[in-house]
């Protein structure tokens, strides 16, 4: 098992997943075998940038510039985690 | 969904696409009758089914059977499926899956292939040491993955294998799987008519979810393994199909939209075709879907009962082979007035009392002698989606 994300980390979204906006249901989903996750705001903005071109930091810059917010390290961080937890990431 | 207002969307599509299959499964889920109902859909009735139940907002789609593998256009529908952005999903015995399709379909666009292992051989206490089912299995599971797709294994259990689950989990470990599905077999159609076989004793579920718990451990992740316990067991019935109307949309070989698998053999329901009825009037319209959505239709006991909306008085077809009632609760409720039919069967299994009647394998003889005999629902017991695609849909928001 490698570690615990980090600012340098690079997710991707895992195999087998996809992640996709459905306008029936006005969210991002998840879709995986024979199954399906609908995201919550905050959860589809960060797999939407899960693209594995950018690192946790660019992420969470990006989120910070977008949402004219600061402070969202420690939420991307745990959020990535659980994330892997599920296989909805990898890296 | 609650029992009020408009339903969500159709989430899923299972599209069985035929009933014809080369296996014999003593459990299979497709109706005892099936030989009577040759008549299937061509493929652009499928084509049209696809982009309908898409544009009403359906994401995953199943392609299953029978033996998906028999439709020679299935690389057709699955591209389209594909394009048209559902995740897609082969359930498949792997009969038939050769390198030349399954590299058609992965161009194609297929997402996830489920390879499933049955009894299809007439040994079924050793099926899992006959070498040609495992060496088929093995084949094609190696073909799934150097493919690049996840491999997802399911296998039915019943009292003729669940001893075996520790064999099962070790050959799934093998293969290299990395979800493995132990689904106790639900009793409904051929299961139904097989109950008395494939009942597991309790001594037999709790030694198999130990073994289970055992190799979670020992797999430390590296494969995910999801038991599910028959609803027999339990005294508290499954919310059916995540609810009726309410995510599943069936389609099967002819073109009939059912809430279930098994829904037809309710009395007194009509169920819309695709070939004269939209999508979106089967699903939000039509007679069949909304009977018994929500919790409107109930009565006493799961009308006033604090734990309507969790499980929506549990399976219709199952009420109605066990009590004769499709607006019945759910025998399994253990506040059922028929819940001792459940009990006596659940008996019968614990005491190993000889059973007379010969194990019937699935076939199109057997299907038209038990079509023949009016095969009649009552005798015994029930569904839930078929044992192949349990639902599993999350919500996080
Ligand atoms: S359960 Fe078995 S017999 Fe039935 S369709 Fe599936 S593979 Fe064929
Ligand atoms: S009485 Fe009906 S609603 Fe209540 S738990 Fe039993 S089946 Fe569910």
């Amino acid at each position: 098992m490698s570690t615990a994300a980090n600012a340098d980390t690079c997710p991707v979204i895992g195999r087998g997943f996809r992640l996709q906006w459905e306008a029936a249901q006005d969210c991002h989903v998840l879709l995986y075998p024979e199954g399906m996750v609908k995201l919550n705001q905050s959860a589809g903005e960060i797999l939407k940038r899960c693209d594995g071109t950018r690192d946790v930091a660019g992420i969470v810059a990006d989120l910070e510039r977008t949402f004219a917010a600061s402070g969202l390290e420690k939420d991307v961080l745990a959020f990535l985690d659980m994330a892997r937890g599920q296989k909805w990431v990898q890296w | 969904m609650n029992g009020t207002g408009r339903p969500g969307p159709p989430l899923w599509l299972l599209a069985e696409l035929t009933y014809r299959c080369p296996l014999h499964c003593v459990f299979c889920y497709n109706p005892v009758d099936f030989a009577t109902r040759e008549d299937e859909m061509s493929t652009d009735d499928w084509l049209r089914v696809l982009r309908e139940a898409r544009a009403q907002g359906s994401v995953q789609c199943g392609f299953s059977g029978g033996e998906p593998m028999l439709r020679e256009d299935l690389e057709v529908l699955v591209a389209e499926a594909h394009r048209l952005g559902y995740y897609t999903n082969l359930l498949t015995s792997g009969v038939g899956l050769t390198e030349t399709r399954i590299a058609a379909l992965k161009d194609a666009g297929l997402d996830h292939i489920q390879l499933s292992f049955q009894d299809s051989t007439r040994e079924v206490n050793d099926f899992l040491s006959h070498t040609r089912t495992f060496e088929l299995k093995e084949k094609v599971a190696a073909m799934i993955k150097a493919h690049g797709y996840p491999m997802v294994m399911n296998v039915v259990i019943h009292r003729l294998n669940i001893d075996h689950v520790d064999r099962i989990i070790g050959m799934a470990d093998t293969v290299g799987a990395e979800y493995l599905e132990l689904a106790n077999s639900q009793y409904y159609s051929w299961a139904e008519v097989n109950r008395e076989h494939l009942l597991p004793t309790r001594a037999q579920i709790a030694r198999a979810e130990a073994v289970t718990a055992r190799w979670r451990e020992r797999l430390d992740g590296r494969m995910r393994i999801f038991f599910v316990v028959p609803d027999y067991h339990e005294n508290r019935p499954k919310r059916c199909m995540n609810g009726w109307g309410n995510v599943f949309l069936t389609i099967t070989p002819d073109g009939t939209a059912l809430p279930c698998h098994t829904a037809r053999m309710l009395p007194g329901l009509a169920f819309p075709n695709v070939r004269d009825m939209s999508v979106h009037d089967i699903w939000y319209e039509s007679e069949g879907f909304n009977r018994y959505r929500g919790t409107g239709w109930m009565k006493e006991p799961c009308a006033s009962c604090d734990e309507r909306e969790k499980d929506l008085g549990g399976c219709r077809c199952q009420a109605y082979m066990l009590t004769q009632d499709p607006a019945a609760a759910d025998p399994v409720c253990a506040k059922s007035p028929h819940h001792q039919r459940v009990a006596d069967a659940v008996a019968r299994a614990e005491s190993g009392a000889a059973n007379e009647q010969p194990l019937i394998f699935r076939g199109p003889a057997e299907s038209r002698r038990l079509a023949g005999q009016d095969y009649a629902p009552g005798r015994s017991s029930p569904p839930v989606p078929a044992a192949e695609n349990p639902p599993k849909v999350t919500d996080r928001s």
